[in-house]
């Protein structure tokens, strides 16, 4: 064997030599075997400490460094680059960790300490002894990204990759980008209208030369890998011919059949050939299947085809599948409320006066089903006495969800701000747990509704709700003055909870990338990488994550964009070699690691019969290692072989 | 077919008429409710301290009792039903106190000799504690309680009162939706029934609060009785004695309290089931009510 290992301890100051005895280290390192050089130096980061340990490996002619130091988080990086500039192979540079996980924890005994210290340094040794020279992973890069969901989040991010230069393929599953934003009336704290600033965004990415928008449209199938995914989107059968299509609109106002609008949720009906708002983007309409008469009654009807003047309807149209190579995947797939029949207890999807949020978004819209005017479901009266209540579903471990849904507060002291401002002597109240204002200007606009809006807030939840006389009568109880509320309302508007956007789940599944256990998309780091999933290519934006209000969403997408600009700034993505690798002569070909990766990168060989890993793909977690029953998986540089060379150096036998 | 009845003491004391009905509307679908030979009290109130298990030995001692006879114990207060039940949950859930348990069983049977036939066993929670609601849908199903109807209570407007205990806590008992429950109307539909939709049917009675706090259990049947009215209810069904007692006794002094209060009769829902299996009125005891439920009943010719 013909190893020559470098030994370099460190005494971080007194950090790591106060306790354990360095000198003794380097002395002790110096007759192992396979080491040609022990020394030690008092910061071993600093420069003079690099070139110590760049010098020795060219005196020494060196074929392994051990750094015996802090933690491989802080420094592995830097010793590596010390190690490739005098001639080394980086992956031939290893840490011994003596910092954190021994001076550090072992202050009273500096004896047993610097036992210790010998012996992780002869473990890394035994390692170092049969470390392969590794290079990085390079895979080739299509600058070309996927954005899923055409909300707020999903239009941002587009406009931002394809403003750095880089083709968009933006997909939106219902006929109109737009998302949750484009139905909002104003938003907080500002009061701004929704629409007005929504919609020359949702116009500016339609009309972008590097954004291919992709409206009534689906992913249906994804597979690849960072920098070569291949997309599969399915267009729904519009049954109206979309290029063609002017958006003249004489279709939608012939047809004969309506149904209740999804875009104004449920308050108003819409016709089955539509598009979804007047702004819609493309303001071209589709045709929906399951509510148009020609469908429902085989062909009686084709009034529309009738009245078409350019022959735009196609009832024959199928769903079409388009196939697009990119490099990476942005989801921005939103949020939906929780289901209003879930709050038993408010009478939810009984009571037509008891409405959830987004209704009354709807109503207090100008471009809503009353035209921005307060009428109550029931009977279209004006409501003199309007509830407001926090926390329907959220923050309740009992019966419903634990989290907070972060956007209510705010939203529901907007409403009841704006409520006041449409109907002057009207009574508006709050219920709510804890008024949660944290944003720019939040605080103020709450203190604004209470003081100068007179909106009235009661610290509380309401336990019941149920129509008597003609009323909505809310019982609730004042925690502050301890005393039951009894309040005899004419609406009651429903907070309730933000849950993830339910097609997400399915989404997630065909993406291989994790979700929480409510269904929000997991971050890789909740501090650090917050826009970047686990799995190398997929980003993060807006609600698909978690609860976000608007401009949390934009700045989230911007970040998941300029993080894909980044991956598209290099021709070829590099990564960590160590990962793993299946050996093919002994591979049985059983599958076993196909079945447990969690990143989809073990995959069968048809023609071999034996499992293969996708280099670009593999995390290096090691399930696969760990799950095959002959041995055949192996990690680059922690083969099973040094596994028990270095388990032997620890136990000493 | 046989099914283990425990009746609890007020269905032998005061709700003799729940009793009786009950077990004539039992025959009438072909199930025999086997009463247990011996029992005792449930414990009539679940106990809200965690760390005892004295407090569960009454319910348990009866599950024991019972998982002699069969594998389902069916009863029909609402207070022994909650007791029953969430008693079998802590024997079925909880291995400590239920080894707790059952040595104070063992202790229990050493100590009674006298009663030999029925050593007490260790139990594991295995029965299924039901309702005889949960029986009538589950066990003899609800089409064939809809064909033993030989009088549908066409016009009948009737209010199914489920109180606190049928209902709550929720992950215990698992009875139904506590805020919008619908068993009991779909039993009434099946009897033809018009179903009062009221949205008090389930808020608390008063409960036992009546023997501290009589004008509290008062006001709090009071909201019941008059919400129910206010939907024009020709009466209103119970499954809890406790309820019943609490809606029923207290009209004298709602009528002093609302004005134009006008009385309505609070019945058992098994003297209702009866009603429409054609059972003789002789056999439902309609003799125990402060409202008199006849006059309602003959007016609508169901008797």
């Amino acid at each position: 064997m013909g190893e020559r290992i470098g030994v370099f301890v460190c005494h971080c100051g007194t950090n790591i030599a106060g306790v354990v005895d360095v000198k003794r280290v380097a002395e002790e390192l110096a007759d192992y075997p396979g080491v040609a050089y022990s020394t030690d130096y008092t910061y071993m980061c600093s420069d003079p400490g690099q070139n110590l340990v760049k010098d020795a490996i060219k005196k020494h002619k060196l074929t392994g460094v051990i750094v015996a130091a802090c933690s491989p988080t802080l420094h592995e990086a830097t010793f590596r680059r010390a190690g490739t500039a005098a001639g080394m192979n980086q992956y031939q540079v290893e840490i011994a960790n003596i910092r954190e996980q021994c001076s550090w924890v072992h202050r009273d005994n500096k004896e047993a300490a610097t036992e210790k210290a010998i012996r992780t340094i002869k473990i890394m040794v035994e390692k170092a002894r049969l470390d392969e020279a590794l290079d990085p992973i390079s895979v080739p890069m299509t600058p070309r990204a996927l954005v899923v969901g055409g909300g707020i989040a999903g239009i941002q991010a587009a406009l931002d990759i394809a403003n750095a230069g880089h083709e968009v393929v933006l997909v939106e599953k219902s006929a109109s980008i737009g998302g949750h934003m484009a139905q909002l009336s104003e938003t907080f704290p500002t009061l701004d209208c929704s629409q007005c600033i929504m919609t020359p965004k949702m116009v500016e990415v339609a009309q972008h030369p590097k954004v291919k928008l992709m409206t009534y449209s689906e992913v249906d199938d994804v597979s690849g890998y960072v920098g070569n995914f291949k997309v599969r989107i399915r267009k729904k059968a519009a049954y109206v011919n979309r290029d063609v299509c002017t958006g003249c609109g004489l279709c939608i106002e012939k047809c004969p059949a309506t149904t209740p609008s999804e875009f104004d949720e449920q308050l108003a009906d819409r016709k089955a050939i539509y598009t979804p708002f007047p702004q819609a983007v493309p303001n071209k309409p589709v045709l929906d299947a399951e509510h148009c008469t020609y469908f429902l009654k085989d062909g009686k009807c084709g009034i529309c085809a009738k009245v078409c003047p350019l022959d735009c309807i196609d009832y024959e149209q199928k769903d079409e599948f388009i196939d697009f190579e990119v490099g990476a995947i942005v989801v921005a797939t939103g949020y939906d409320l929780y289901p209003i029949e879930n709050l038993g207890e408010y009478g939810g999807g009984k009571y037509p006066d008891v409405v959830t949020s987004l209704q009354f978004e709807r109503m207090l819209s100008a471009s809503g089903p009353t035209g921005g005017e307060i009428l109550r479901p029931s009977d279209g009266e004006v409501p003199k006495e309007v509830v407001f209540l926090t926390c329907c579903g959220s923050r309740d471990t009992e019966s419903h969800l634990p989290y907070c849904s972060k956007i209510c507060c705010m939203y529901l002291t907007k409403h009841a701000m704006l409520y006041k401002h449409n109907v002057h002597e009207g009574q508006a109240y709050v219920f709510y747990m804890d008024v949660r204002t944290g944003g720019k200007g939040y605080e103020e606009f709450y203190t604004r509704a209470a003081e100068e809006d007179d909106v009235l807030y009661i610290r509380g939840k309401v336990s019941k709700i149920f129509e008597e006389d003609g009323k909505v009568m809310v019982w609730g109880v004042d925690t502050l003055s301890g005393k039951k509320i009894e309040i005899a309302a004419d609406m009651a508007v429903l907070g309730l909870a933000t849950i993830p956007n339910q097609s997400a789940a399915k989404l997630a599944n065909m993406l291989k990338i994790h979700a929480d256990e409510w269904g929000f998309l997991s971050e890789a780091h909740p501090k650090l990488r917050p826009v970047e999933s686990l799995t190398p290519g997929f980003y993060l934006a807006g609600s698909a994550q978690g609860p976000k209000d608007i401009p949390e969403s934009v700045a989230q997408a911007s970040a998941a964009a300029s993080k894909v600009a980044a991956l598209f700034a290099e021709t070829e993505y590099h990564r960590e070699p160590i990962i793993a690798v299946i050996d093919e002569d002994t591979c049985a070909g059983c599958r076993v690691c196909v079945s447990v990766c969690p990143y989809d990168a073990a995959e069968f060989d048809d023609e071999k019969k034996v499992a293969r890993i996708k280099e670009a793909i593999c995390e290096g977690c090691g399930v696969c290692i760990a799950a095959c029953p002959s041995g055949s998986a192996q990690q680059k540089n922690l083969t099973d072989e040094q596994l028990y060379k270095m388990v032997s150096a620890a136990l000493e036998v | 077919m046989k099914i283990p009845y425990y009746p609890g003491c007020t269905l032998h004391e005061r709700a003799r008429d729940f009793d009786d009905s009950a077990r004539e509307c039992a025959m009438a679908l072909g199930v025999e409710l086997e009463e247990l030979p011996v029992w005792t009290c449930c414990g009539a109130v679940y106990p809200l301290v965690t760390d005892s298990v004295m407090d569960i030995l009454a319910g348990v001692r009866n599950l024991s009792y019972a998982s002699r006879l069969g594998d389902k114990v069916v009863t029909l207060c609402s207070f022994c039903y909650n007791v029953l039940k969430r008693c079998n949950n802590v024997m079925r859930d909880d291995a400590e106190k239920r080894e707790k348990v059952n040595l104070f069983l063992r202790a229990d049977t050493e100590s009674r000799e006298k009663i030999e036939s029925y050593t007490l066993e260790d139990y594991e929670g295995q029965l299924e504690v039901l309702h005889y609601i949960e029986m009538l849908r589950d066990v003899v199903g609800y089409d064939k309680v809809a064909s033993a109807v030989t009088k549908r209570l066409e016009g009948l407007k009737v209010a199914p009162y489920y109180g606190c205990m049928l209902l709550r806590p929720k992950k215990e008992m698992k009875f139904d939706d506590p805020e919008q429950p619908t068993i009991f109307e779909n039993l009434l539909e099946v009897l033809g029934c018009d179903v009062v939709d009221f949205p008090m049917k389930t808020e608390c009675c008063g409960g036992f609060q009546v023997v501290n706090d009589e004008e509290l259990a008062v006001s709090c049947s009071q909201n019941i009785v008059v919400s129910a009215l206010k939907r024009e209810a020709d009466i209103i069904v119970t499954t809890c004695p406790l309820c019943r007692y609490n809606l029923d006794r207290h009209q004298e002094r709602m009528a002093e309290r609302v004005d134009g209060f006008t009385s309505v009769p609070v019945i058992y829902f098994t003297q209702l089931l009866g009603v429409a299996l054609g059972i003789d009125k002789e056999h439902l005891d309609f003799t125990d009510n402060s409202v008199d439920p006849i006059n309602v009943l003959a007016e609508k010719s169901l008797l």
